[in-house]
């Protein structure tokens, strides 16, 4: 494939796209003198058709849900149906404006209400604000909530977070981020959190604990209830972290696991698109004694029917908002129709799904000779690989196995995370993939594998059938180099 | 099989000290956590004079895999910071136990819960290493 030069190098004097470039009247719209730059930017000089196809190509390069499988775990990489992108962007919806008169937007209220009401089902949590824009937005509001209930009851000495060494890192972010102490727990043997490390970390200074469940680790937390109990009893609270909701969905309720408060990744649950930043949509559900802590807006029907805003002036002791609206609407939507889609018959069946392709998976990589992190546990909807074996045999390591999938059409699983697991590769293979997919999947991993075992030299050299070959991720990140050299006489 | 020199004191979480003419320790991470972590790309350390408590994160590494906390192995102050980590972080992987040394900190107690360096091996051993 030849490689696609930049834009800055298809640039010459003089070529325009006159339709796309700005007027030239005097733009400085009323700025400062001392705010307006005193020479022209440098900026490509392409024309309309060069811009189309560079950027097709660039796009041609992509792995992407619609070109290749992608089993990024704890990424839930699932299709997202087109029935939801083309419902959510029915005029209706598009041409709402945040600021008309709510009775302007009965429709769409009623959606966004009912996803709150489906929410509260699928968690059963008692309510749901859908304004958090991303999961680390989510994360923040559970803290911040869990923290306003202890101070609301005088108690505002407690701000210790219990994190599992296995977390997401955003969970000790978040925790650092509401003026919270991390305190970390380790893992026992068996992947589970060990409960005596636990006993010992709480106290009369523990806020709560953060929770992914499943955990990282792709495992189901067995113990969980007796974690409630050790974290209540102790004063604290628990905090759901919901990005592994996909493989208990419809099937284990957060609320009876003992959660008081539960973030979801409406963009990895309920399917709307993501990867790249966003925009997200990371929805908090609560217990009945976090609700008046809520992040507003939320919607409320009122009893004539009538859809309404609740803002602060409704919940005083709200956190406060997240965002100037009503968090990513369009990606509500997107879950909303989903969900509907599904129904709750369907939900259960994403898990069942997700679990029991994930399970094949692993079971079919073991057989082969591959080492589950966790050997003897059954797989959720993800399972963790450990290829320090190969690593020290055949000095190939996980990453390189992550590009010779790359030369093979697949999506690199993620890789070195959780980091307690040495030369990772947790795999999340998604409801949605056929039979064929995992078999040719576990195929060219088990091929890389013998490859890694005869020829190690070949697997490390991976890639060698994309643009670009193996990519010096070190010298990237040691010399950076985040612009296009200027132009011959600019200045540096 | 990684490089635990005879005569340092580890500490659970990958540090070592060393006792220096002048009664400082020197500290650095250890040879089985820089293969662990890889390539480091970035190494954050903290301003002489500050006073830190065995077992607080004072430092922090990162890799092209991750980035982690260094724990201090004993309470005091510290002394010094090894600059050269700035423009090459790289010496941590190269010289784990020489050029790679983080810090020098100046003991208010003495070291205490550290291993030597056939305890540091078992323990290496016993996580399967």
């Amino acid at each position: 494939m030849m490689p696609e030069p930049l834009i800055f190098e298809q640039s010459r004097p003089g070529r325009r796209s006159p339709g796309h470039a700005p007027a030239e009247a005097d733009e400085s719209r009323g700025l400062p003198e001392d705010a307006l730059r005193s020479s022209a930017p440098l900026l490509p000089e392409v024309s309309e058709l060069q811009v189309v196809r560079h950027f097709t190509r660039l796009s041609q390069k992509n792995f992407s849900i619609d070109t290749h499988f992608y089993p990024l775990g704890s990424c839930t990489m699932k299709y997202n149906p087109r029935a939801c992108n083309r419902l959510a962007m029915l005029p209706g919806f598009l041409g709402a404006h945040p600021l008309e008169p709510v009775d302007n937007l009965q429709g769409l209220l009623e959606c966004l209400w009912e996803l709150q009401e489906m929410l509260k089902a699928v968690t059963g949590m008692k309510a749901v604000s859908l304004t958090p824009m991303a999961g680390a937005q989510g994360e923040l509001a559970g803290v911040a909530m869990i923290r306003a209930w202890h101070l609301a009851r005088g108690d505002g000495e407690r701000r210790e977070i219990i994190v599992p060494d296995a977390a997401h890192g955003t969970n000790p972010a978040t925790a650092t981020m509401c003026g919270c102490d991390v305190v970390e727990i380790r893992t026992g043997r068996d992947g589970d959190v060990d409960l005596e490390a636990l006993r010992q970390a709480v106290g009369p200074r523990t806020a709560g604990i953060m929770l992914t469940n499943p955990s990282t680790l792709g495992v189901f937390e067995r113990q969980i209830t007796e974690i409630a109990a050790i974290v209540h009893e102790a004063g604290g609270l628990l905090y759901y972290d919901g990005a592994n909701l996909n493989a208990i969905l419809g099937r284990v309720l957060p609320a009876a696991m003992g959660f008081d408060v539960v973030h979801i990744n409406l963009h990895k649950t309920f399917s709307t698109p993501h990867g790249g930043g966003g925009p997200g949509a990371g929805i908090v559900a609560v217990g009945e004694h976090l609700e008046p802590f809520l992040p507003v807006p939320v919607v409320a029907r009122e009893e004539d029917g009538r859809f309404v805003l609740h803002g602060q002036a409704q919940r005083p002791n709200s956190i406060g908002q997240l965002s100037a609206f009503m968090g990513n609407t369009g990606i509500l939507l997107r879950a909303y129709v989903y969900m509907r889609m599904l129904g709750a018959e369907g939900m259960r069946r994403v898990a069942d799904h997700a679990t029991l392709n994930a399970n094949y998976l692993l079971a079919r990589l073991a057989a082969g000779g591959f080492r589950p992190a966790w050997p003897g546990r059954r797989a959720s909807h993800e399972f963790s690989l450990s290829l320090q074996d190969i690593a020290r045999e055949a000095g190939v390591n996980a990453m390189d196995f992550a590009k010779a999938l790359l030369d093979r059409g697949f999506h690199a699983p993620t890789t070195y995370f959780p980091l307690l697991v040495p030369e990772c590769l947790l795999i999340e293979p998604t409801e949605t993939e056929t039979l064929e997919t995992l078999d040719a999947f576990a195929d060219a991993l088990l091929a890389i594998r013998a490859e890694a075992l005869q020829d190690p030299a070949s697997v490390r050299n991976a890639p060698v059938t994309l643009p670009v070959s193996r990519l010096d991720d070190v010298r990237a990140a040691r010399q950076l180099d985040l612009r296009w050299q200027p132009l011959a006489g600019e200045p540096e | 099989m990684s490089e635990i020199p005879e005569g340092l004191q580890y500490s659970r979480t990958h540090e070592w000290l060393r006792e220096e003419a002048d009664g400082s320790l020197s500290c650095g991470i250890t040879d089985h956590a820089q293969s662990a972590l890889g390539d480091l790309v970035f190494v954050e350390l903290p301003a002489p004079g500050r006073k830190v408590t065995a077992g607080e994160a004072f430092a922090t590494v990162e890799s092209t895999k991750a980035a982690s906390d260094v724990y201090a192995p004993v309470s005091g102050e510290v002394a010094a910071v090894n600059d050269a980590l700035e423009a090459d972080p790289g010496l941590v992987n190269s010289s784990p136990y020489g050029e790679g040394w983080l810090l020098r900190i100046k003991p208010a107690a003495p070291a205490a819960g550290l291993l030597d360096a056939a305890a540091y091996r078992a323990e290496l051993d016993s996580a399967g290493d």
